[in-house]
């Protein structure tokens, strides 16, 4: 593992996208899941919320030259609920989001995030109120997320946030990108399949 | 129930597949049936290749086409170049990586979560994986099944394990007995809707009680399809004698002493009496109306009856008004009569062949009203055969619907189905997400198949109880 693999603190500005049950045809429409790579994706994410039919920009906060530059996205309840398409995260990374801070996540796409070394950290919904108000008064406020500490600091105040701790273990070891690390075993799920009956068509 | 001391059958085959516990503190499950289709999966071969790896167990994947197929004219190469080109990966990386394709001229063709159990891959005690989240379907016999991101798809062909962490489980209970028009699909929208679309979060869902314990496979394949639209990852029915029935015979299924022992080894692993749950509901089938969608989740559900409700007192207040945004109602309103553009009987929920011959029965003798698009499209090309040998597709085209090929079609509009402009949809599918049927402005009500063939010819959304 390199250094580089290891997340401990995300630092940027932040953007927020108001709203509980925001799905995954939201984030991409199945329109762009037609492309035979993920390279192109980060042109795509809310594209039906943030153009009209004719490609004309509307009213999005990904629109908003305001939070231009933003990298951690701010959220309510059940965001990515839907598809297990690994798009939909990659459309906000490839965007130029590096953690989402939400109140939940849907359970595929959260994972699909940390796959792909993007933490999604969980608030109360009167920390993410005060966060996205925040950060909507003032969208040049850096916030810094802190994996170790399990801390959000947004100006003088610090929130502590919950993140599954075989997440946190993947993202601040490197081991997220979890390949390799289950490669090593391979030898043992060989054994773990041997044992299992239908592996061997139930031959007695 | 919850405080028992036995183990759930999500206990029992977690543990028969646990490879070992990985330094992140997650465990490495063994993955004992991976299905794969043309949408997710290219960049995980392009991945494979990338870190120089092979496919691990190459036999226990299987491939398929399902999401872009046409379902009208399937001639080579696609009109779509896109589609032909996800079409021609698939083929190439299957052929180079050694794995079954089940391609269109295959007749093994279909929906992944119609061919699966269809062809007896899919069977009870097994973890199954697959880069659709409705792969929860496959629930319905006993098996672990989970939907994940191609990232996983990668991981899962270079190790066929996945590094997961364990769920809880709530066994769900529907006592008493279904009455005639209400459908495995009414079930499962209702406990969405009364559990929510987030409820499921960190669940497995157990479905039980003695209306889901005499369900055929078909029906409980349609509850455990839509699981996820509950935010529960898996779903599933503890298998009995019902899923070996259906099993018993199929191409992948032991045959003789070994369909013998495979029976003993599935009813080993089903949940036990005294098992512990982490939650427990209770619901009743008498209370379960014709169900159907008003809004933009599978959540925002009413009965056939009811009026649209106020959005001050949904769960969620914000969202109910969002949805009464795209769909232009208003609360208060029946939606019993509303008008409809669009009439679809299929996808991986909906699309088999007693999907089919409940909306052939209201169908019958009955013409399409003219002012409506009408399709009904098999799930996969082994219903199509089995529906016109019994006439199906007969009545339908009668009755004014196009019969098409098998595939995911109009569920996800990422063939050319699709919604035009502001079209309203009845729909047998899963997802009533904006934009989800390939019209930004289109809406979706989602409703059993004879709801929707009975929406087909009148126009407009009514109560079957009227047609069965």
């Amino acid at each position: 593992m390199t250094v580089e693999t290891k997340i401990a603190k995300v630092t940027g500005t932040a953007v927020p996208i108001r709203g509980n049950d925001i799905d995954t045809d939201r984030i991409i429409p199945a329109r762009y899941l037609k492309e035979i790579t993920f390279a192109r994706m980060g042109e795509y994410p809310f594209y039906d919320e943030r153009f009209d039919s004719e490609g004309k920009p509307k009213s999005h906060p990904f629109n908003d030259p305001k939070y231009q530059g933003a990298s951690i996205l701010l959220v309510n309840k059940n965001f990515g609920c839907g598809s297990s398409r690994e798009h939909a995260p990659q459309a906000l990374f490839r965007f130029g989001i590096h953690a989402i801070v939400g109140e939940s996540f849907a359970a595929i796409f959260a994972g699909n995030c940390v796959m792909m070394g993007m933490p999604t950290v969980t608030v109360t919904s009167i920390e993410i109120e005060e966060l996205m108000k925040a950060v909507e008064s003032n969208p040049r406020g850096v916030l810094s997320l802190d994996l170790e500490k399990k801390s959000l600091s947004c100006r003088e105040r610090q929130i502590r946030f919950d993140i599954p701790d075989s997440y946190r273990s993947a993202l601040m070891t490197g081991s997220w990108d979890c390949t390799s690390m289950l490669h090593a075993n391979l030898d043992k799920a060989k054994k773990a399949a041997a044992k299992l009956p239908y592996m061997t068509a139930f031959k007695g | 129930m919850a405080k028992g001391s036995g183990r759930t059958l999500y206990d029992k085959v977690w543990e028969s597949h646990t490879v070992d516990i990985l330094p992140t503190g997650q465990t490495q499950i063994f993955i004992g049936l991976h299905l794969i289709h043309e949408i997710t999966t290219a960049p995980a071969f392009d991945m494979l290749r990338e870190k120089g790896l092979k496919v691990a167990f190459p036999e226990r994947t299987f491939a398929t086409l399902d999401h872009i197929v046409p379902t009208d004219m399937r001639a080579r190469p696609f009109l779509d170049s896109q589609a032909e080109e996800l079409t021609q990966a698939l083929e190439k990386n299957t052929g180079q990586f050694g794995i079954q394709f089940y391609g269109l001229d295959s007749d093994r063709q279909g929906i992944v979560h119609v061919i699966g159990p269809q062809l007896g891959l899919t069977q009870p005690g097994m973890t199954l994986a697959c880069g659709d989240s409705h792969t929860s379907t496959h629930g319905a016999f006993g098996t672990l099944a989970f939907g994940i991101g191609t990232s996983q798809v990668r991981d899962v062909l270079a190790t066929q394990t996945l590094a997961m962490d364990k769920l809880k489980v709530r066994r769900i209970n529907i006592h008493g007995a279904l009455s005639a028009g209400v459908y495995a699909k009414d079930i499962i929208l209702f406990i969405i809707r009364r559990l929510g679309v987030g409820g499921g979060k960190g669940f497995a869902y157990e479905y039980g009680g003695s209306v889901v314990e005499k369900m055929s496979m078909e029906e409980r394949m349609t509850i455990c399809n839509m699981s996820i639209e509950g935010g529960a990852l898996v779903g599933y029915v503890n298998p009995d004698e019902i899923t070996f029935a259906f099993l018993k015979g199929r191409e992948f299924v032991p045959k003789g002493e070994d369909f013998e022992r495979a029976v003993a080894y599935w009813s080993s692993i089903a949940s036990d009496p005294d098992a512990h749950y982490d939650d427990v509901v209770d619901m009743e089938a008498s209370e379960i109306e014709p169900t159907v969608t008003w809004g933009i989740n599978p959540g925002q559900a009413v009965g056939i009856l009811e009026k649209l409700p106020d959005p001050e007192r949904c769960s969620d207040p914000e969202g109910a008004k969002r949805a009464y945004e795209h769909m232009g109602w208003k609360p208060g309103s029946p939606i019993l009569g509303t008008p409809i553009n669009v009439a679809f009987v299929g996808s991986c929920t909906n699309s088999r062949l007693s999907d089919l011959r409940a909306a052939a029965k209201i169908a019958k003798g009955r013409k399409v009203h003219p002012a409506i698009r009408a399709l009904v499209v098999p799930g996969s090309a082994a219903v199509k055969v089995l529906a016109e040998k019994e006439g199906l597709d007969r009545i339908f085209t009668e009755a004014g619907f196009e019969w098409r090929e098998a595939g995911c079609s109009m569920c996800l509009a990422m063939n050319p189905d699709k919604l035009k402009g502001r079209e309203i949809c009845a729909s047998s599918s899963n997802r009533n997400f904006i934009g989800r049927q390939g019209s930004p402005g289109g809406r979706t009500i989602l409703m059993s198949p004879a709801m929707v063939a009975a929406a087909a010819v009148n126009g407009k959304i009514v109560d079957v109880r009227e047609y069965v």
